[in-house]
């Protein structure tokens, strides 16, 4: 895998795009702050959001348990899967069963990291993606760059051509007004001819053994409503205990994700409509190893708003694919080193570590932290690439020794001084490539000491 | 076979017990809440209307909606020109108005909570082009902790707060009303 930084050195390349991208999302985080300010018990909130994850994490087997009983009283089939292949072979084999070829979907992480649509596609069944963003996205043949905005990336003119090739829309039009407009249209025929809707889930009830959907556009509505069979698939972290947890979690949650009071649907589904049916699919992948990891297992509190993305100053300058991962940003960078370390070794330097992130989670993930100690385990368990290896065992060197540490400060002071601008600003220097090394003072901190204050 | 896997796995790697909190009632005072449901309301680009009672329904919705529109309703007191009991739910595309009873209304985001025994087809909420939801003023709370307080969720099989139209930022965070779901929201309070 490329390293962040060589994609997001690809990204940064457009300077005017990345402005854009970066004061796109941070339009979205200003927004998030008048939000939360507005609430004046919102740190009240936050702390019992994380401390109701805490507790349901302490009691996972036993809520899912709880839950799966209630769902099958309510007449929901509920299936378990280990991973992300039998994740969709369940899928697969619920539609089956039900003749289902043409499926509408409405967002899903959980189907995004299993590969969900890829698999159902080989296997014949058409998958319409019915959230806007995502619908471009899948148009476009790309994944998403955002987990709550997937195509943020993307420029209207972009969006524009897009739609005037797929859908007919007029050449050159570009007005999100008219392209929305155009999208409603065509999706709207989805919906009526669907066979089956899937969906993501963001709260699941074990008191009541019922789901919760919040969307926007209200396609998840649409989708589980027209079509007869309706198909949830959820992660084993998103149980909470009681129906009045949803108070907390609801009102942080759109806040927190886009600044507003309330997402514009809060879908609660119980039971199937009548002479429908609807499934349930609980999946691990991987989420039991991180629940193993105590210092990351606080990750698993996370509720998918998106807010450490928005504030993040790397992702928003290097864009959401840089990090090519399901679950990009900061959130995603300690997520996606349990489930590979090798292959995302270079996702937790992929930050500055100046904390936004966790000053802003609703569930108050300790994020900074965590990619501060994957950053340790990475390094221990060997897969430092070789010059941050290098310069790291050196610089450790030289930071134990202090007769190294004076004769390397005084050599520095002299180079950065003394030597030509090309000679310091060399392909070695990755520190000084967009950055200007600071001024040299003539002494060093300690001769400086000795001679204005050791007499005292 | 993976459920059993998947909870060893968990009782395994859980951590230890760890409480879980009350919830506090977060009393503020001096709030209009009725008040406070219109301006977040309108903020949501929902249109808030007053009416004396049910009777004055028919004539609140003729002077909204002036221009013809199929209305559905599912309202006593407004007669439904669709007749919901007998048509399948993808017959509703062609609804322009409908006209729901809402059972809570929440003063700090503008929802209103609406379930499957108020709608007739669950979809008639959504797919309806305008939606007209009819709550008592006097069934406004605070906050989503009252608001969840007063109902139950799993009352019927399908309950939803909706809080405005369907509406949509995915291209270039330009907020288009109308997306999958009613292009308009109104409220009228009884």
């Amino acid at each position: 895998m490329k390293e962040h930084a060589t994609k997001a050195a690809a990204f940064i390349k457009d300077e005017a795009r990345t402005d854009w991208h970066d004061e796109s999302l941070w339009f979205v985080r200003s927004k998030r702050d008048k939000a939360a300010h507005g609430i004046p018990e919102w740190e009240q909130l936050r702390e019992l959001a994380s401390q109701i994850k805490d507790h349901t994490l302490s009691h996972l087997d036993e809520y899912l348990e709880a839950f799966e009983a209630k769902a099958k009283e309510n007449g929901v089939t509920v299936h378990w899967a280990a991973d992300a292949a039998e994740h969709n072979r369940i899928v697969h084999s619920i539609l089956q069963e039900h003749n289902a070829r043409r499926i509408v979907k409405s967002k899903s992480m959980l189907t995004e990291e299993c590969g969900l649509n890829k698999f159902l596609e080989e296997q014949d069944i058409e998958v319409i993606d019915t959230d806007l963003g995502e619908r471009i996205i899948q148009l476009k043949e790309e994944p998403p760059s955002h987990i709550v905005m997937p195509a943020i990336h993307l420029r209207k003119e972009e969006v524009g051509e897009l739609f005037h090739q797929k859908l007919q829309t007029k050449k050159g039009a570009t007005d999100p007004q008219y392209l929305t407009e155009a999208a409603r249209q065509h999706l709207r025929q989805s919906f009526l001819q669907a066979d089956a809707a899937i969906t993501g889930v963001n709260f699941a009830i074990a008191e009541t053994g019922g789901i919760v959907i919040c969307t926007n556009e209200g396609n998840a509505d649409m989708g589980t409503h027209l079509a007869p069979l309706q198909i949830h698939c959820m992660g084993i972290e998103k149980i909470l205990p009681k129906a009045k947890h949803l108070g907390v979690f609801t009102r942080l949650l759109a806040r927190s994700a886009t600044g507003q009071p309330s997402t514009i649907f809060t879908s609660h589904h119980h039971k199937a409509k009548e002479g429908g049916a609807m499934h349930i699919v609980i999946v691990d992948n991987g989420r039991t190893t991180q629940l193993g990891r105590p210092d990351f297992r606080n990750s698993l509190k996370c509720i998918r708003c998106g807010a450490c993305m928005n504030t993040c100053p790397i992702y928003r300058r290097s864009g959401g694919y840089s990090y090519d991962s399901t679950v990009p940003g900061p959130i995603g960078s300690i997520l996606t080193p349990g489930i590979d370390l090798k292959k995302y070794s270079g996702l937790p330097f992929a930050s500055t570590l100046c904390g936004s992130c966790s000053d802003v989670c609703p569930v108050k993930i300790d994020i900074h932290e965590q990619l501060y100690k994957w950053r340790q385990i990475i390094a221990e368990e060997g897969h430092l690439p070789t010059a941050k290896k290098q310069s790291m065992v050196m610089a450790g060197k030289v930071l134990s020794r202090p007769g190294w540490y004076k004769m390397a400060g005084k050599s520095a002071r002299w180079v950065t001084r003394w030597l030509p601008r090309p000679l310091i600003y060399n392909p070695l220097n990755t520190w000084g490539k967009a950055r200007e090394l600071p001024k040299a003072p003539k002494e060093s901190f300690q001769e400086w000491y000795r001679k204005n204050r050791s007499a005292s | 076979m993976s459920k059993a896997h998947i909870l060893k796995a968990i009782q395994h790697n859980k951590p230890e017990h760890r409480p879980l909190p009350d919830i506090p009632g977060f009393e503020s005072s001096g709030i209009d809440i009725v008040q406070a449901f219109g301006s977040t309301s309108a903020q949501n680009g929902t249109r808030v209307v007053n009416a004396a009672d049910f009777s004055d329904l028919e004539s609140t919705v003729r002077t909204l909606f002036p221009e013809k529109g199929k209305i559905a309703s599912t309202l006593p007191d407004l007669t439904s020109e669709v007749n919901l009991q007998n048509s399948a739910p993808d017959a509703l595309v062609d609804v322009d108005i409908a006209v729901i009873g809402g059972q809570v209304g929440v003063a700090e985001n503008g929802a209103v909570w609406v379930t499957e025994a108020n709608c007739v087809h669950r979809v008639l909420p959504f797919i309806a082009q305008h939606l007209v939801l009819v709550l008592p003023e006097d069934r406004i709370v605070r906050n989503m902790h009252e608001a969840y307080a007063q109902i139950k969720i799993d009352d019927t099989g399908f309950g939803v707060f909706i809080a405005g139209p369907s509406k949509t930022a995915d291209i270039e965070q330009s907020l288009v009303i109308g997306a999958q779901g009613a292009r308009s929201l109104t409220i009228i309070l009884i």
